[in-house]
């Protein structure tokens, strides 16, 4: 069962792995944790990259969501127009609600 | 092994004298010995045959754009495979015999008058291999990879294509295990053209988002 | 002035790279790459699994900045695949030391001998 669905807004925690000492692999890009997006669709439900990466099996799966964000607000020097938008694809534990 | 974790490495400033392309450049000798005895020790190991390999290299010349051009041109002209090929690409591609097995799941993203796709991954290079084949040495590099999120238009415009203000710029960056494939839209003017003629304007850069599939050529 | 403290592979949106004029030229892939890549294919096949793409990733992500920098695409996958073999006792160290001093004699001694 999977927390979000189309059309909620969410945001990407503002979580920085990289700096706890440990030995990482995320595939939430830098430029969009802490950023409000909206969910644009559920891509369903896959081992956790970020374990499988270091030989474990990825377990417990998480939700994979295809996330919208307006380019302006990623990138407020960016060439986007207003209408601009990027998607990334981020795993279930990288979203919060936002209301 | 030496730990090299320590990732806050901020960005070395580029060195703008040094060539920014690093693909399809002879391997330096230490990795061509580095490559022959890993492959040698893997088979002389069993772990894959010599044949497995020549035939892993022989299947990845096979997947050329072309095959992307002829789901392209299929979709064109018949509605339904395209409802099939948006809604489950390895099916459709299996329709036109098209083997994806043991590849990663493919996406295909529509083009329309309002909304036109451009996909990049900025982690690393992941691109839709089983369909288009190889990508371009472009796709990898660091610069498209930094500058597509950031200045989509302007990386249009050096690939020549021009957008109006408003039409929405959709980038898709690849962060998970999902391959894009942009349908670009059919040209005007191709109402006559046969499914093969048709295949003939959908161009590599024009599945990846850079282009726009290509005008036809003139009737005289 | 704040710097987010993102991995060298995290690239988006990041300078100088992205105020860089993209090299558009086509670039044949070398036999090198071409045998890399299958390399790789056959060692995540699903009948095997000796190595994931993700492991991948994690190695190429984990090479020295240097490294990262310097090295071409397939160097790097190169490089990651032989580090995480010996990370999982496939090769070992001093095969892979042997094996390559035997390689290279051979190919300058073919050198020496002329054509």
């Amino acid at each position: 069962m999977s927390r979000f669905s189309p059309g909620d807004a969410v945001r990407v925690r503002n979580d920085w792995p990289e700096t706890s000492g440990r030995r990482v692999h995320i595939r939430t890009p830098h430029f969009v944790r802490g950023r409000e997006g909206v969910v644009e669709r559920v891509l369903g439900t896959y081992p956790n990259p970020e374990s499988l990466a270091f030989g474990q099996p990825g377990l417990p799966p998480q939700t994979l969501y295809q996330v919208r964000f307006a380019q302006a607000a990623l990138f407020p020097d960016g060439t986007g127009n207003a209408r601009d938008t990027l998607t990334a694809d981020l795993y279930e534990h990288w979203l919060e609600a936002h209301p | 092994m030496t730990d090299r974790h320590h990732h806050h490495d901020h960005v070395h400033a580029g060195d703008p004298h040094a060539p920014i392309s690093d693909h399809g450049r002879e391997p330096s000798f230490d990795y061509l010995v580095l490559e022959r005895a890993v492959r040698e020790l893997l088979i002389g190991k069993g772990v894959f045959t010599a044949d497995e390999w020549r035939r892993q290299i022989e299947l990845m010349d096979s997947r050329n754009p072309a095959v992307g051009a002829r789901l392209v041109a299929r979709a064109w002209v018949d509605p339904a495979f395209k409802q099939r090929l948006l809604a489950d690409p390895k099916g459709a591609a299996a329709e036109l015999g098209i083997d994806t097995t043991n590849t990663p799941e493919v996406a295909v993203v529509e083009n329309t008058p309002d909304r036109h796709h451009l996909i990049t991954c900025t982690l690393c290079s992941c691109y839709p291999k089983a369909i288009l084949g190889i990508p371009p040495a472009w796709y990898k590099s660091d610069t498209y990879r930094a500058r597509a999120v950031k200045d989509p238009r302007g990386v249009l415009r050096e690939f020549g294509t021009e957008l109006a203000p408003d039409v929405e710029i959709r980038v898709m960056d690849s962060t998970a295990d999902l391959r894009y494939l942009v349908l670009p839209m059919r040209p005007p003017g191709t109402e006559s053209l046969s499914e093969a003629e048709l295949a003939r304007l959908v161009t590599r850069d024009s599945m990846i988002g850079v282009a726009v599939a290509r005008a036809p050529e003139p009737v005289r | 002035m704040s710097q987010s403290p993102r991995a060298q592979h995290d690239l988006g949106g990041v300078e100088p790279f992205a105020s860089q004029p993209i090299d558009r030229a086509e670039h044949e892939l070398t036999q090198f790459d071409k045998s890399v890549d299958a390399i790789m294919y056959l060692l995540s096949h699903p009948s095997r699994r000796l190595l994931r793409v993700d492991e991948l990733r994690r190695a190429i992500e984990s090479l020295t900045p240097a490294q990262y920098r310097d090295l071409a695409y397939y160097e790097k996958w190169l490089q990651g695949i032989h580090d995480l073999l010996l990370e999982k006792d496939v090769l070992h160290d001093e095969e892979v030391m042997l094996t390559c001093a035997a390689i290279r004699e051979e190919l300058m001694a073919k050198d020496k001998g002329g054509r």
